[in-house]
């Protein structure tokens, strides 16, 4: 009897450590899938002032690219030419059915996230990051 | 002896084959990539089991390749250059007091498996590639050929290869229809023979590429063996502008064009034409071929063909339900303990 009531009491702790961990991690790792050229979820809200990972799977057979900035960067990227992004953490392409990583720590404030690949934004493939002071 | 000629929608989608890296912003292109073509003209006849899939290329002009994806009921058992006159034929018997040129006629794809190539031939200055695989493959295997997919494309080619795994891309090489002579317009009608329990045209794809506001502005064509049960009916955007036994003499000038020999002795004409902007287009036209008047809802793409399952549970969810589980559990799992003591 003693034994099954602490066989019992182990599964629940482990499950419930499961759910805490999940919980902690969720803060300051995100991700973003992007899946008939929508971002999912298309809201989200971090914290200021920690490094926030993002991780972008494209569960999409065509290539998106992932920018997260301020207005005036979206109305460059409107115009844009660059046919690849790299080497900045705000700007990520992301090949069809590919995962990239990219860690960022933000003021705070309301910033947007898009794909300016001709015809995707307008087509709805744009999100709201959130960042609320700590 | 049953005759069913479907007629049949056209479809053509065109995607630029990117000549340079696609653009990965905005601005070095038109809107998504796509032409937006002009009315666009397609036959699909069936018959005796056979879908007869007839629609016209045009030549768009300039030196680059342009190409069309067109999803397909079932594989091909042949591609070749369609009839001189087929599509102006059969315009004209439906609007004889005004002969127009087939302005638009271009009617007309992981971890992801390679698509099966099936089959490829060159008409004219058309390279022709018919493609078996799933949404991901065939959107794969034309981004690895330099087609640029507008956005929407993963949707819409999952929409039809949850139907059927098989594509056929036309793509047009620009210097050799140049070099052919060809003028901008100029069409080259492809006929495609597809042996199918199961027809129905794709009007969906349409609207591939176009913004949610743009147009669509097709004609569909149906000749079969009897009166024709269609699913959608006729709605806003779909209308039905032409239904009545097909003439002797159309038959008879069908069948004389190039390749046209099976056209029957008698059938039924139907006409439809699509003027829907291109969010509303979320449909395909189903045609019930056997007679008992009720067509597919899975082929109108109306209804999935995949039977729908739960979807699973997030896993904070089956944590929960572990929990429930355990705890539920303990009292039993004590009583039984204390049984066999």
């Amino acid at each position: 009897m003693r034994h099954a009531i602490a066989a019992v009491a182990l599964l629940a702790a482990l499950v419930l450590s499961g759910c805490a961990s999940a919980a902690a991690a969720g803060a300051q790792e995100v991700t973003i899938g992007f899946r008939y050229s929508k971002f999912i979820p298309a809201a989200i809200t971090v914290p200021a002032g920690v490094p926030v990972t993002f991780t972008l799977r494209n569960d999409d057979p065509i290539g998106h690219e992932w920018i997260v900035g301020t207005p005036d960067v979206h109305a460059t990227h409107r115009v844009g030419t660059e046919p690849y992004h790299e080497g900045r953490a705000t700007e990520v392409t992301v090949p069809p059915f590919a995962t990239r990583s990219t860690t960022i720590s933000f003021t705070p404030g309301t910033y947007a996230f898009i794909c300016h690949l001709p015809g995707h934004e307008g087509y709805g493939m744009k999100g709201t990051l959130t960042v609320r002071a700590r | 002896m049953r005759r069913t000629l479907i007629t049949l929608a056209a479809i053509v989608l065109s995607l630029m084959l990117a000549q340079a890296p696609a653009a990965a912003c905005a601005g070095l292109i038109g809107s998504n990539g796509a032409v937006n073509l002009g009315r666009t003209t397609t036959l699909a006849a069936y018959h005796n089991g056979v879908e007869h899939y007839i629609t016209a290329f045009q030549f768009l002009g300039g030196g680059g390749q342009f190409g069309t994806l067109i999803p397909l009921p079932g594989i091909p058992s042949d591609v070749e250059k369609g009839g001189a006159w087929t599509l102006q034929r059969l315009i004209r018997e439906t609007e004889p007091q005004v002969f127009r040129s087939l302005r638009g006629a271009i009617a007309a794809p992981a971890a992801a498996d390679s698509a099966q190539v099936i089959l490829e031939k060159r008409i004219d200055a058309l390279d022709i590639t018919v493609l078996k695989g799933g949404a991901k493959s065939v959107a794969t295997w034309a981004t690895d050929h330099g087609f640029r997919l507008s956005p929407d494309a993963p949707e819409v080619l999952e929409f039809y290869a949850a139907r059927s795994p098989i594509f056929l891309a036309a793509v047009f090489d620009g210097d050799a229809a140049k070099a052919r002579g060809q003028q901008v317009g100029d069409g080259t009608p492809v006929h495609i023979t597809i042996p199918t329990p199961n027809p129905w045209v794709p009007l969906r794809i349409l609207a591939l590429g176009k913004k949610a506001t743009d147009r669509v502005d097709a004609d569909v064509f149906l000749l079969t063996d009897r009166t024709p049960t269609l699913m959608p009916g006729p709605r806003d955007g779909l209308g039905l502008l032409h239904s009545a036994p097909a003439t002797d003499l159309l038959l008879r000038d069908l069948r004389s064009d190039e390749g046209m020999s099976w056209v029957p002795a008698k059938a039924w004409l139907t006409k439809l034409r699509i003027d829907a902007p291109a969010s509303s287009l979320t449909y395909d036209l189903a045609v019930d071929a056997t007679g008992s008047g009720t067509p597919s809802r899975v082929a109108a793409g109306l209804e999935s063909p995949i039977s729908p399952v739960a979807p699973a549970p997030a896993p904070e969810t089956w944590m929960l339900f572990a929990l429930v589980a355990v705890l539920l559990g303990a009292p039993v799992a004590a009583s039984l303990v204390r049984a066999r003591a």
